[in-house]
């Protein structure tokens, strides 16, 4: 049967409307992170630092900084979006509306991975304020900003119905996603480290995510850019799996 | 012609091994008025929510105008409009936009007019503007049934409608269920109010424990299982039952004032002549006398008690 897409817009056009009612918070906070970052790491550190592989200390943490937001936004957007409904109850309309799991994840899904785009952007805005910005290859970056968008929403998704309290929703950005992001080489290349520490951060997922999200802006990159592309397209595979199964099963959305 | 709704074998078996249907068998027919009555976990919201998807059933098939709840999914509940027990509500959403978003939910285009003449029927137009959060209990009510239809849905579940309702916004929803079956909807409501059962169904399913023990036509049910009392009193106090009386049925209350006989109202012979002779003769005088015929509320407390 057709895709019942008024849904995927009414849930879609839900959800936005959710994130510009919180707009001063949404978008202002990632401006006033990244501008602190910006403070902090490229002009008072930056400026004692040499150049990391002929990029100069603040354009050379930009790629890092967006992953960052784009990374807990689109988690924390998705999981909340979904386990909100379940924690309100609200979820009974959804449940027993026409629409197929493939319409419910395209329209929360969907706007949670716009959102974060949308902040990604913002971000990249901010910093071109602070340092005169480089892309060298831009529908690289824009494919690999969609790409991560999505697939972390897709992560968030399934923690927003794993979750059964608030506190397991933030468990995972905090404990997991920020750790692994700075980690991952947000504010260094991980050649910088020693030959053991190297070898653990190949093991790190993010590493690949951002070393791919830098190659689109400079070039070049801690692994090469197939291998990252593999790894973002394998995690995205994963977490596809996890919400088809979840749907199959009806786990935590039906008895 | 062929039911609106068909049940059929319908049996859960929650995860917690609680069985809460057990081989449930129900018809309901296109534009009816059904009640389903039963106590506290009966089952009765089991059901309702096995019908609409948001319980998956054991065993079983419910079809919806001859659709499959699971297998045509989309086309069986694209017919029905759901309105929750519990006040569940997007509190920063508004009343117009929470109520078109339900719409979209179910695969309409936007009708605007619609949605005015839903809400202008619910009282609700004066409050298209406000936040969830500013409503009163009642108001979300309205509400939610404004969400369920939105979507002109061609059959309706109230699942304890009138739970918490404030007088006046239950003779709405009453005068819109009347409005409701006039424009051909099949409604099916859960109450513990027994008396709107009583005024408002065309037939009532009985359910307790997972079973459907009785479904009979509201009128058939009353007459058949519905009986009279009359209701003597006396001019005189009686501190016992005279003897030629005692094997009537009779009960001495209120203090040796009353006496009150229970009769079949639909036996051929009620015995009503022959007590009053037997009073007259035994020199027993009352000053006024009642007939009082069984509730809907009384057959069911007894139906759920003879069976427990």
């Amino acid at each position: 049967m057709a895709m019942n897409w008024p849904a995927v817009r009414a849930i879609y056009v839900f959800e936005m409307s959710r994130f510009l009612r919180t707009a001063t918070q949404s978008i202002l906070a990632p401006v006033i992170s990244t501008s602190l970052y910006f403070v902090v790491f490229g002009a008072a550190i930056g400026s004692r630092m040499t150049m990391v592989d002929g990029v100069p200390y603040g354009l050379f943490i930009v790629p890092g900084l967006m992953m960052l937001s784009l990374l807990t936004q689109s988690i924390t957007n998705a999981s909340f979006g979904i386990y909100f409904p379940r924690f309100a109850g609200t979820i009974y309309e959804i449940l027993s509306a026409p629409v197929s799991p493939v319409e419910v994840v395209l329209g929360f899904v969907g706007a949670a991975a716009s959102k974060s785009i949308l902040i990604g952007l913002i971000i990249l805005a901010t910093a071109a304020l602070f340092v005169p910005l480089r892309i060298d290859h831009p529908v690289w970056m824009l494919a690999f900003l969609f790409l991560t968008a999505v697939t972390f929403s897709l992560f968030g998704f399934v923690i927003g119905l794993w979750a059964d309290g608030f506190e397991k929703l933030q468990l995972v950005p905090l404990l997991i996603i920020t750790p692994l992001t700075f980690l991952g080489g947000s504010f260094y290349a991980i050649e910088m480290l020693p030959p053991f520490w190297y070898t653990v951060s190949l093991l790190n997922p993010v590493v690949y995510l951002i070393s791919g999200f830098r190659w689109a802006f400079f070039g070049q990159a801690d692994v090469a850019i197939g291998v990252s592309l593999a790894m973002t397209l394998l995690f995205l595979t994963l977490c596809l799996a996890a919400v088809t199964y979840i749907f199959r099963t009806g786990y935590r959305l039906k008895s | 012609m062929q039911p609106i709704l068909s049940i059929k074998n319908l049996s859960k078996t929650y995860a917690s091994g609680l069985s809460a249907l057990a081989e449930v068998d129900l018809d309901i027919a296109r534009g009816e008025i059904f009640a389903l009555l039963g106590p506290n976990g009966a089952g009765k919201s089991t059901l309702i929510n096995i019908i609409c998807g948001i319980v998956t059933p054991s065993t079983g098939t419910v079809t919806v105008d001859g659709h499959d709840i699971q297998r045509d999914y989309r086309a069986a509940r694209a017919m029905i409009g759901l309105v929750p027990q519990e006040l569940t509500t997007d509190a920063f959403e508004t009343v117009r936009k929470t109520v078109s978003f339900s719409r979209g939910l179910f695969g309409l285009p936007k009708n605007p007019d619609h949605i005015e003449r839903v809400l202008r029927d619910l009282s609700l137009w004066e409050k298209r503007d406000s936040r969830m959060m500013q409503l009163s209990g009642g108001m979300k009510r309205r509400v939610l049934i404004a969400k369920a239809l939105a979507h002109e849905p061609r059959v309706l579940f109230l699942d304890e409608p009138t739970a918490g309702v404030d007088v006046e916004l239950r003779q709405d929803m009453w005068r819109l269920v009347r409005r409701l079956r006039e424009q051909g909807v099949t409604v099916i409501l859960t109450t513990h109010y027994i008396e709107e059962a009583e005024e408002m169904a065309d037939r009532v399913g009985v359910i307790r424990r997972g079973r459907i023990i009785l479904v009979e036509e509201k009128a058939e049910l009353m007459r058949k299982l519905g009986r009279k009392q009359l209701t003597l009193h006396l001019q005189t106090q009686l501190s016992e039952l005279p003897e030629s009386l005692a094997e009537r049925g009779l009960e001495l209350t209120g203090g040796g004032r009353e006496l009150v006989y229970t009769y079949d109202s639909q036996g051929e012979r009620t015995g009503i002549t022959r007590l009053l002779n037997d009073l007259a003769s035994s020199g027993i005088a009352f000053s006024d006398l009642q007939t009082r015929q069984s509730s809907l509320e009384d057959i069911f407390v007894d139906l759920v008690r003879e069976r427990a």
